[in-house]
């Protein structure tokens, strides 16, 4: 079943004098998880807020196309209704955390207070999701008071719990050390292994390539790849949009460029590397 | 020595959090180097500690020779020049021009030599098309940019960018390589906080690791990157061009993809 799918659709922005996107057809199955890239500015998170309907509701300009959320047409459907189906968590956790309660355990339980879901669901749910991030010593913290990756952190949770069925996740690990992005990508493909649909908007690429099923990759207005991750993260032009490939590709294509050797495949991953690698060393 | 001295620096927030405890070092005047670390190990405490935004509880900071307690903030910002984080923490002004002109012109320069300072910043920062833009209607990757730009225009001797590589693309990353290349061909001394092990591998020499309040290693970026221990402790992930030549038990340890060709081919 495809939980979504994307028919021509091009926008343009209220003021601007070109298409942000333009034809952008895609379609994506159920629990699979695809990463969208590109360089920045090519119209990522204007396509996410198309996904989830923001686009054309609360944003004027020339809107054209069709989204479908779960096989319904996406103008069908009340705002309550995509909210319920879809999670989107904001690039910026500045603006997604909000404001008016005075602990992350509040914080985190505010969507499903909105929910009208009684008071010992919601409690549980929360202490669930507080665990399962390892987030147990932030729950007394003030939000405001919390540190960029925190509240990243913060912003994830209080997605979670409403526990959608498909995930928007804008850039979640711009604010975060190496160890905390990996954690962020475990639960993602904690999600994955529950059969949630994933759409993730990311810059780190080496992470891209272990975990995501599929890359779109964007660029000037339109999808330029749109296959494997396998397939699109070890081709060369892929860089040549703004968007850096993982270490053992560039590896993998200068390696050939450099000496007479041809190797298997071009890695994407470590463990790949290690098995075309082996035979040279 | 002209340059920054740390002599056993500790920080505390008011709440009684520890942020940085008992740190030393000593960065010389054009040295180019990199802080990394987990969050909330203490890293950007302690740069903001180089320019009095932060004033340590216990120790002392020497710029160029004078302790900053007691000079202002204000006195600081002229040797010292910070790029905050978090772009929207600096940003205040309607412009882009107004933002990077906001310290030319508190310094009471004219306002032909602003347009210079401001000029030239903007150009290497690759952000002229937007000057007469609100820094709020860049995206959040360009707005960086801004705030590395109105640090340039400040002029200082020292500059610390704080997380520069966040969210960035791959022809950011590339601008960002060549202003630092570039403030060091000036002699401006260059600290950069970040979490990109390639970016760090690929521009600095000098890396200080901050785990858990303390500096826990300082010196050269192979020593570090191979130092299993250190990687662990402060959970730094190693290269993967290292990573892969540790699991093919190469000698020589790499840390980057051209040694590890030459590593291959040199038979």
């Amino acid at each position: 079943m495809k939980a979504l799918e994307v028919r021509n659709v091009t926008y343009k922005y209220p003021i601007a004098r070109t298409n942000v996107l333009e034809n952008i057809s895609f379609s994506v199955n159920k629990g699979e998880f695809v990463a969208i890239v590109g360089k920045n500015g090519c119209g990522k998170t204007t396509l996410c807020n198309i996904l989830r309907g923001f686009i054309p509701s609360f944003h004027q300009g020339k809107f054209a196309g069709t989204v479908l959320i779960n096989e319904k047409n996406i103008k069908q459907m009340s705002m309550g209704e995509i909210a319920v189906a879809i999670g989107f968590v904001f690039q910026n956790p500045f603006i997604q955390v909000s404001g008016i309660k005075h602990s992350v355990f509040n914080e985190v339980a505010y969507g499903l207070e909105n929910l009208g879901i009684d008071r010992e669901e919601m409690i549980g749910r929360t202490e669930q999701i507080l665990k399962d991030l390892k987030m147990n010593d932030l729950r007394d913290k003030h939000p405001v008071e919390l540190s960029g990756g925190q509240r990243q952190r913060v912003a994830l949770a209080s997605v979670l719990v409403m526990d959608p069925d498909i995930l928007i996740i804008d850039e979640p690990t711009s604010q975060l050390d190496p160890q905390s992005t990996e954690k962020v990508f475990e639960i993602i493909r904690l999600l994955k292994e529950r059969n949630k649909t994933i759409i993730l908007v990311e810059h780190k690429i080496d992470l891209i390539s272990e975990y995501a099923d599929r890359v779109i990759l964007i660029d000037d207005k339109r999808i330029v790849f749109d296959d494997l991750t396998q397939k699109v993260l070890v081709n060369k032009k892929v860089l040549s949009y703004g968007v850096n490939l993982p270490q053992v590709a560039k590896l993998g294509i200068k390696f050939e460029e450099q000496t007479d050797f041809r190797l298997d495949y071009i890695p994407s991953v470590l463990t790949d590397a290690i098995n075309v690698f082996k035979k040279y060393v | 020595m002209e340059g920054i001295r740390v002599e056993n620096a500790s920080y505390s927030y008011d709440n009684g959090y520890i942020a940085v405890d008992n740190v030393s070092l000593e960065i010389k005047k054009g040295e180019n180097l990199a802080i990394i670390g987990q969050n909330g190990a203490g890293k950007t405490t302690l740069v903001k500690m180089f320019n009095g935004l932060l004033r340590p509880q216990k120790g002392k900071i020497y710029v160029d020779n004078e302790d900053v307690s007691n000079l202002t903030v204000a006195q600081i910002s002229r040797k010292v020049g910070y790029v905050f984080q978090n772009p929207g923490e600096q940003i205040f002004n309607p412009t882009v021009y107004d933002e990077i002109a906001y310290t030319p012109r508190y310094f009471k320069l004219k306002e032909k030599e602003v347009a210079q300072k401001v000029q030239d910043a903007a150009e290497l920062c690759n952000i002229i098309d937007y000057l007469k833009l609100n820094p709020y209607d860049l995206p959040f990757s360009l707005r960086k940019f801004v705030t590395i730009a109105s640090v340039i225009a400040m002029g200082t001797e020292h500059i610390i960018l704080d997380e520069p590589t966040a969210g960035q693309d791959l022809f950011g990353l590339e601008q960002q390589k060549k202003i630092i290349k570039e403030l060091l061909k000036r002699g401006k001394t260059v600290i950069t906080i970040t979490h990109d092990m390639e970016f760090v591998a690929e521009n600095f020499s000098r890396v200080i690791v901050m785990t858990d309040k303390k500096i826990v290693a300082d010196k050269n970026k192979r020593a570090i990157f191979w130092d299993f221990e250190i990687l662990k402790k402060s959970s730094i992930k190693q290269l993967y061009v290292s990573m892969l030549a540790k699991e093919l038990a190469m000698k020589n340890n790499v840390i980057s993809i051209d040694e590890f060709i030459h590593e291959v081919t040199k038979k």
